[in-house]
């Protein structure tokens, strides 16, 4: 089966690329080498292109991705933007000249990356221009790096940007439906790029292959591949499954695609559960969060991945689903071992689901080098339901100080009960320094880890006193 | 018109944008890797890199590699026709039989496709008689595993100096390197080019040098090697030594195979492979007077060199030119030690052993104020640093005149003044008296950075100027271009010195066989040794031209004025004939329309041995004050505001120099507070790998790290005579005034002090959200040392 791709407004087909090729490769193997390769691991962003996706209005929305971490083949029959789609040195693109007139670039190496995570904020619908501002979320250009400028031209150039003129000649395309997956076979290389039609096929191939590759965003298994040189034999995509990237909601459940893409995801909840958007911020960069999915985060098992301390406070259990049925697990029982899960090779994780009404008092708290776009030393989650001053309900969920998240039971149970006071939550800190087995690597030492599970709660506590006390700024 | 003189109308000191601006944001701007898609018949070679610190490769086998489909070649010693070595020093080889880092390429696999190489590589089969290895710079000095000279720096006689101090005070500071991380990654791409020479297209600041190591391992002249430098995808020093050995790869291959072969390092392997700069361990005894005037100063500085030489003695004499900063220090005795430890060989790293220098001495200064304190001199940091300052007429330890020495003094008060220093300390005090968890810091530190070539004999360039017979312009230059804007202010300084627009001149990349013979760019010296070359070059030619336009104009040659593309007689704008028009008529009267251009920097003279002379043509002078803030819970902060006033001279390009400035300074908060290098010292298998080898494990600042609030001024009326059109070099100075930034964490961490308990704040560098935590977790606790910087965190841990 030919692998055809839209780049730029012309139709390519692709040629000579196995299930391994990824989007960047290929580009620059075709001429187009304006995206670059800084990291290969989705951190730098020097690789960004602009994905069409189908808009809810039934229009295209433009997301910016890392083309390191698409496999060409998972893009089959759908349409990308480079930046040499955007605009040429003779008649550059408004995200191009704020930046070039600005001294936004130095080496350059960077630059179309930064302009394409600009572009997508530049045209992304819910921008609002007015008086105060120009709507930019600076969150946009989080997961692009430059060593060069120190980024303050570049915030100034993306503060500048109005909206887009009438005569833009992208508009129009943005007015008509973008082309979603499609189903896709591709055997090259001794390996095969699989994408069915449906959930029932999908878990026909899973249960025939178990050891096949589940994709969704990518944003991991390509990781592995890109540095580590994985090869699986068979990548099996499910990220257009709309039993994966449906969001529902019940009285007492809310019921989240395992393959929904998390700016989706964040986009489609609009702040209706108070911790995950606390956690959205927090989790990679925009071009990450515009391909990973819950289904991934949790499938990968990695005891440093931000979601299970988030899903674990908030009770979450797991959905596997297989041809001989769906069940329900859990997430605290969910993680067996060091990367290792419940999930049987035959099924799949097809969505999360967290029981309402939600724990009112709740909190993220992620411990890194690193502000923004890092990987936890520590994380913890909090979800606590307190009435008349005592803790009726307590979940704690901890990422990065065992071989698997976990969550912190002993101080739950230690502060079930109890009156949210100052020294019920410094009793309760006590014990949670001890909950898990921090080790020393080269993100943290043990000591601070364990450090840092007592301080969240202690400032937890401090920014949800009791009622009647006041929190000190 | 001397070299600092401005003509009036000068197209130097305007504002513009970058000259690739517009390439760059189109993505039309060409790296040495994305010219490989043009070659047909590529092939691509791929490293097989050892997994052991240190090791010698007992069997070295590439037949199974030879099987994997694709490949076409493995590299080996025994290809080399000449020289098997990619350093300067002869102690790199290019394909070693003794592994002396874990990651070290003993051999190259060619193939038709990047994974076919890599394949191959994994084929190849190694047996290996694993060594021990040395790891931590506390080891290596302690066995006392040196490599090269062990300079010292001194004056007066610093036992003298101690014994008559009123003040004595010792400590010790050991403080990590930094990974170059330009963005893009190492690269070069060889052919044999239509007339049989070896055609090197490579990403580096040394186009000479790797010139001559693709040379000697081919066994070629140099004449027979052409090397061309685009543009790089940063710099900063990491592409001054590390690219050759990579050409020659690239070259070996091309000449061995017929076909063009491409090279470019994966961030792993860039990171694994190539040299960082140097992390540095101090040992100091300071002496002070009852004034907290500096008498003295001892220290036996060692840097943790890699397994090879490669520029690290030049990194240490400018460490120990700089460890006085901007400080008179009477009696000085600082002996410089390079260890040789089992990684990769440390390198050039914009600053070039300055940063390290400072950072002694601003650290020292700032752990001596409680100290002094406590004996009852009392001193804020401000002004200890303040009182210290160099004065006009003093000269450095080494013995070289402070030229400008008044400039610390203003630059310092007025950005005491424009930062507002005095208010928003009383700001961060009430700040601080009202908040739990919460402290602000706020510092101001200065720099004083030589600028030259320590090496006085890399202090020249060359330059090559063509007038075409329509009236445009061409140049060349020795120098390269990797972000800093040198290209940018090269086209300034040729149409300021031609009297053209900017418009009227075209710049061509850097190639050996245009200019040869050119040093490095480095040492922030691009500007001032190739803008001193251009504007030679471009004066050659004008003076040629105003001879025949005298003729025209019926004046004498000195009294013709070149402006704006516009030729005329002093005092009359209305008798300008157009350039153009001019260097036809130049062109048929048969006058040379192109020139070469050279400068070298007058006045400098270095002994290396007994580290004394002039090594500096100037210093840049430069100031910042940072404000942080510390949350108590977990170290981590917030760079609230920067201001910065920094002298450039009179900035050829004020826009480029802003950004210089600006991206030094948060390059330079990286290296002091983020970017941790940490390598597998366990006995364990991966003993010797560096654990931080991806960008997802060592952390470069990204957009949250940049200060909320950022101002930075240039030095006003700050002409530098001596120099090209009155300018100073700015590429490395700024990176220095992040120190700032962890005094500012430092001035934090005291305010956790319980009230009155207030000692010695030791941080560790680099100032990670856990370095502080410790820091003031020992605060809060009157302890002042934190455990964890002696290795072994805190058994007991307490809460804010």
């Amino acid at each position: 089966m030919d692998v055809t791709l839209t780049v730029n407004g012309v139709t390519r087909a692709a040629t000579g690329i196995t299930p391994h090729t990824s989007l960047l490769h290929w580009l620059r193997r075709e001429g187009l080498t304006g995206s670059k390769e800084g990291c290969a691991e989705g951190e730098c962003g020097a690789c960004a292109v602009l994905l069409s996706r189908p808009g809810e209005d039934g229009g295209t929305r433009l997301e910016s991705v890392n083309g390191c971490l698409l496999p060409l083949a998972a893009l089959n029959g759908q349409e990308v933007r480079t930046v040499e789609g955007l605009g040429t040195p003779a008649a550059l693109h408004p995200v191009q000249e704020a930046l070039a007139v600005r001294g936004g670039s130095q080496c350059g190496y960077c630059t179309p990356g930064f302009v394409v995570s600009m572009a997508a904020e530049y045209y992304r619908p819910e921008r609002e221009v007015t008086e105060d501002g120009n709507g930019f979320a600076l969150d946009a250009v989080h997961g692009n790096l430059c060593r060069c400028t120190g980024y303050r031209p570049i915030r100034d150039a993306a503060q500048v940007l109005g909206r887009p003129a009438q005569a833009d000649p992208l508009l129009p395309a943005l007015q008509r439906p973008a082309p979603g997956p499609r189903a896709t076979r591709l055997t090259a290389d001794g390996a095969t790029f699989l994408r069915e039609e449906t959930l029932q096929d999908t878990l026909r191939v899973l249960q025939e292959y178990p050891d096949a590759r589940v994709l969704a965003g990518g944003t991991d298994v390509s990781v592995e591949v890109n540095l580590r040189h994985a090869r699986p034999p068979l990548l099996l995509a499910v990220d257009h499954l709309p039993d994966l990237t449906g969001l529902h909601w019940t009285p007492d459940t809310l019921e989240i695609g395992a393959a929904l893409p998390l700016s989706d995801l964040q986009r489609r909840l609009s702040g209706r559960v108070p911790l995950l958007d606390a956690w959205f911020p927090l989790f990679a960069s925009r071009l990450i969060r515009n391909r990973a999915t819950l289904g991934g985060n949790l499938g990968t098992g990695s005891p440093i991945g931000d979601s299970p301390p988030v899903l674990l406070a908030l009770d979450a259990r797991v959905v596997l689903t297989s041809l001989s049925g769906e069940r329900e697990v859990p997430l605290s029982a969910f993680f067996t071992g060091y990367r290792q899960t419940l999930r049987r090779p035959d099924e799949l994780i097809r969505a999360v689901r967290v029981p309402l009404p939600l724990a009112p008092l709740s909190g993220f708290q992620k411990i890194a080098k690193r502000h923004l776009d890092d990987i936890s030393s520590v994380a913890v989650a909090f979800a606590l339901r307190v009435e008349d001053g005592v803790v009726r309900h307590a979940r704690i969920g901890l990422g990065g100080v065992a071989a698997t998240p976990l969550r912190a039971l002993i101080t739950e149970a230690a502060l079930e009960g109890q009156p949210w006071t100052a020294e019920v939550a410094e009793r309760a800190a006590r014990l949670l320094s001890a909950e898990g087995t921090p080790q020393d690597d080269h993100r943290a030492s043990a000591a601070y880890r364990a450090a840092m599970l007592g301080n969240a709660l202690r400032r937890f506590h401090g920014e949800h006193p009791a009622p009647g006390t006041e929190a000190p700024v | 018109m001397t070299l600092h003189e401005r003509p009036t109308a000068s197209v130097v000191g305007e504002a513009v944008p970058h000259e690739s601006a517009a390439l760059h944001v189109t993505g039309a701007a060409l790296y040495t890797d994305d010219l490989g898609v043009r070659l047909h018949n590529l092939l691509h070679a791929w490293p097989l890199q050892a997994p052991h610190a240190h090791a010698r490769v007992v069997r070295l086998d590439p037949g199974p590699a030879l099987a994997v489909p694709g490949v076409v070649r493995v590299l080996t010693a025994a290809d080399v026709p000449g020289v098997n070595d990619a350093g300067v020093k002869h102690d790199e080889p290019l394909f070693p039989d003794l592994v002396q880092f874990h990651g070290q390429a003993l051999c190259w696999v060619l193939a038709d496709s990047e994974e076919a190489a890599r394949r191959g590589a994994a084929a190849v089969l190694v047996e290996y008689e694993v060594l021990e290895a040395v790891l931590t710079l506390r080891e290596a000095a302690e066995r006392e595993s040196f490599q090269g000279a062990r300079p010292t720096v001194s004056r007066g006689d610093v036992q003298v100096g101690l014994d008559g101090s009123a003040h004595v005070f010792s400590g010790e500071f050991e403080f990590g390197g930094q990974e170059h991380f330009y963005l893009e990654t190492n690269a070069a791409l060889a052919h044999i080019d239509e007339s049989g020479q070896v055609f090197v297209q490579s990403s580096t600041q040394h186009p000479t040098e790797t010139q001559e190591i693709v040379a000697h391992v081919l066994g070629l002249p140099s004449h027979a090697v052409t090397v061309q430098c685009l543009r790089m995808g940063g710099g900063f020093g990491g592409k001054e030594m590390q690219p050759h050995g990579f050409a020659a790869v690239a070259a070996l291959g091309a000449s061995l195979t017929g076909r063009p072969v491409r090279l470019r390092l994966n961030r792993t392997q860039d990171l694994t492979m190539t040299g960082k700069r140097h992390p540095y361990l101090a040992r100091w005894t300071a002496g002070f007077d009852e004034q907290a005037h500096f008498v003295a100063l001892r220290a036996e500085v060692y840097s943790d060199g890699g397994y090879s030489l490669d520029l690290s003695e030049a990194v240490m004499a400018r460490t120990l030119c700089h460890i006085e900063n901007a400080y008179f220090i009477p009696h000085v005795q600082v002996r410089g030690s390079v260890c040789r430890t089992h990684k990769t060989s440390q390198t050039a790293f914009r600053g070039f052993g300055g940063p390290q220098g400072m950072l002694i001495v601003e650290d020292l200064l700032s752990r001596c104020v409680p100290l002094l304190a406590a004996r009852g001199v009392h001193v804020t940091p401000e002004e200890i640093r303040a009182r210290n300052f160099y004065v006009d007429g003093q000269t450095t330890p080494y013995g070289q005149p402070v030229k400008d020495a008044d400039r610390l003094q203003t630059i310092w008060e007025t950005l005491l003044t424009r930062s507002g220093y005095a208010e928003r300390r009383e700001e961060v005090r009430a700040f601080n008296a009202a908040h739990g968890s919460r402290r602000r810091g706020l510092a101001i530190t200065p720099v004083k950075f030589g600028i030259s070539f320590n090496f006085t004999s890399y202090n020249q360039a060359g330059a090559l100027v063509h007038v075409y017979k329509d009236g445009s312009v061409l140049i060349n230059h020795g120098g390269t271009e990797m972000g800093q804007g040198l290209h940018t202010k090269m086209l300034q300084v040729a149409a300021t010195a031609l009297g053209v627009p900017m418009s009227a001149v075209r710049l061509a990349p850097t190639r050996t066989d245009k200019v040869p013979n050119t040093s490095a760019t480095a040492a922030s010296s691009g500007a001032d040794l190739n803008g001193g070359a251009v504007r030679d070059a471009c004066l050659q030619i004008r003076s040629r031209l105003a001879a025949v336009a005298a003729g025209r104009l019926s004046v004498h040659p000195d009294d013709v004025r070149f402006e704006a593309g516009r030729v005329f007689r002093l005092g009359h704008p209305d008798t300008a004939i157009d350039f153009a028009a001019l260097v036809h008529h130049a062109y048929m009267e048969r006058t040379q329309l192109w020139a070469a251009g050279f400068y070298r920097t007058p006045g400098l003279h270095w002994d290396r041995e007994a580290m004394r002379g002039e090594p500096f043509k100037y210093f840049a002078y430069g100031a910042s004050v940072s404000e942080v803030e510390v949350d108590g819970y977990s170290g981590a902060y917030t760079l609230r505001r920067v201001d910065i006033l920094h002298d450039v001279g009179d900035s050829l390009s004020p826009l480029i120099d802003l950004g210089q400035i600006e991206g030094g300074f948060v390059q330079g908060a990286g290296w002091l507070t983020l970017e941790d290098l940490r390598w597998d010292t366990s006995d364990g298998p991966g003993r010797g790998r560096l654990a931080t080898s991806s960008a997802s494990t060592y952390k470069l600042p990204s957009f949250s790290e940049m200060p909320e609030v950022f101002r930075v001024d240039l030095l006003e009326r700050a002409t530098e005579t001596g120099v090209v059109y009155g300018s100073k070099a700015v590429g490395e100075p700024p990176v220095m005034l992040a120190i700032s930034v962890r005094e500012a964490l430092r001035d934090a961490v005291a305010a956790f002090a319980p009230a009155g308990t207030a000692g010695e704040v030791r941080l560790a560098s680099p100032a990670t959200p856990e370095a502080v935590y410790w820091a003031l977790d020992a605060a809060r606790r009157g302890t002042g040392t934190p455990d964890a910087v002696a290795g072994e965190p805190p058994a007991a841990v307490s809460g804010p």
